[in-house]
């Protein structure tokens, strides 16, 4: 049983235990609650709990694909230094599948729309999108061998 | 937690409206993307809400056999501008809502709350009233039919009564036939934004492309409530397409404004944006419908 007050982020880090959901600013301007509602990013912030039933969410924790190990993306935005004090983190990375989900290579400029709903107080972002645009272009590459 | 009082659930519209006719006081969530945020803020503290986003008769887009556009209320922002019919007969209106926010916005945030909020920011609504839409209003006593131009009342007000819930916003066919638009939106960031000033142009050409049939021009924050110009579209109406005439346009929008000074801008500033985005709108508008400004 939930809350029907609940957001799908009270639901997520707090009865799910779901610690890649951050209560950011918690009214939708950050991003750092990003989570993917049948494959769309949304802000987990403002989105009711019960309005959740019946879709498919995926959080950071549902990248990892074996016990422990992570993601390309994840290991890509090691890589770049695209991680400072990480709390912005999870929801980039979230917002990010999209982009590198897509066949169609995206510029930097369109890497940079598809973010802007994140908020990043330390990296400046270039490194964020570093690792986004090669992410994207070693996805495209597997796919097309 | 969300500090609202009573969630009433609607499993339909005819639910929806007999539970706002019970309790009129309770606000219809859409997207809740204004909603929430106020309740998050403790601007509506208490509150009783009638959950209306599970509602998928209130969501989509179609092509009328009138030839109108019909746009469902509940649409978020990233269904319409990714919407075929929108591309093809009404792509300004995608690119206005494409201004709005951040992607996690526009896919929870819909046209119907946009313009239900009244704001003169609402990039949808500057479209909107330039493409003479008319809304499709219900009650548990009907349906009515209001042109859009009526609708706002006043800053963040609008015409729906206590029982009344938007259903539809329509584009006649006559309004997107042949008829090409531009919308620049101002504002200090190039996303997450709200703008400082919005403006919204369409034109339809003469057969021969050299001048104007049917110019309008409305804009966002330049006044309490979205606003048309009458005046340059009176002015511009048959007339050849000249630089000068562009200018008389840019001149003849002061007319129908009133901006104020608010912490985004001052009103002089908002003038100036109001005659230099009206001529840049104008002459984008005037290109995409094949014509050029003759010297």
């Amino acid at each position: 049983m939930i809350d029907i007050r609940s957001s799908l982020s009270d639901m997520l880090r707090g009865e799910a235990g779901l610690d890649s959901i951050k209560h950011g600013c918690d009214v939708g301007e950050c991003g750092a609650c990003t989570v993917l509602i049948d494959g769309k990013p949304f802000n987990s912030c403002i989105y009711l709990a019960i309005w959740a039933e019946g879709k498919t969410i995926l959080t950071l924790e549902g990248l990892s694909t074996t016990k422990g190990a992570i993601s390309d993306i994840q290991q890509a935005f090691i890589d770049e230094g695209a991680v400072q004090c990480g709390i912005c983190t999870p929801g980039f990375i979230m917002a990010s599948i999209p982009i590198i989900e897509s066949d169609v290579p995206a510029t930097r400029d369109e890497i940079k729309r598809q973010i802007a709903g994140n908020l990043c107080r330390c990296t400046g972002y270039e490194h964020i999108v570093d690792a986004i645009e090669k992410t994207q272009k070693k996805r495209i590459a597997e796919r097309a061998r | 937690m969300y500090n609202f009082k009573t969630l009433y659930e609607a499993t339909s519209v005819a639910e929806a409206l007999k539970l706002k006719a019970d309790h009129p006081e309770a606000l219809f969530l859409a997207g809740g993307s204004d909603i929430l945020i106020k309740i998050r803020e403790g601007r509506l503290d208490g509150v009783d809400l009638i959950n209306i986003y599970m509602l998928d008769e209130l969501r989509g887009i179609c092509l009328e056999d009138d030839g109108s556009i019909l746009i469902r209320p509940l649409t978020s922002f990233t269904d319409v501008a990714m919407h075929p019919v929108i591309k093809e007969h009404l792509p300004v209106l995608g690119e206005a809502v494409n201004t709005i926010g951040g992607p996690q916005v526009r896919n929870i945030g819909t046209i119907g709350g946009n313009i239900c909020n009244g704001v003169p920011s609402a990039d949808s609504a500057i479209t909107l009233k330039a493409y003479d839409a008319t809304l499709e209003i219900v009650s548990t006593e009907g349906t009515r039919i209001l042109p859009y131009a009526d609708f706002n009342l006043g800053f963040g007000k609008v015409d729906l009564g206590p029982t009344e819930l938007l259903a539809g916003i329509r584009i006649p066919k006559a309004s997107w036939e042949n008829t090409f638009g531009h919308y620049i939106k101002y504002s200090m960031r190039k996303a997450m934004d709200i703008a400082t000033l919005g403006c919204s142009v369409n034109v339809k050409l003469s057969k021969d492309k050299q001048a104007i049939d049917r110019l309008r021009i409305a804009f966002g924050v330049a006044a309490p409530v979205p606003v048309r110009s009458p005046k340059a579209e009176e002015l511009a109406k048959g007339k050849n397409i000249t630089q000068a005439l562009i200018d008389q346009i840019g001149e003849a929008v002061l007319g129908d404004v009133n901006p104020r000074s608010s912490w985004r801008a001052g009103r002089e500033f908002r003038l100036q944006l109001i005659e230099e985005l009206a001529k840049r709108a104008t002459i984008e508008a005037i290109n995409k419908a094949g014509g050029t400004i003759n010297v």
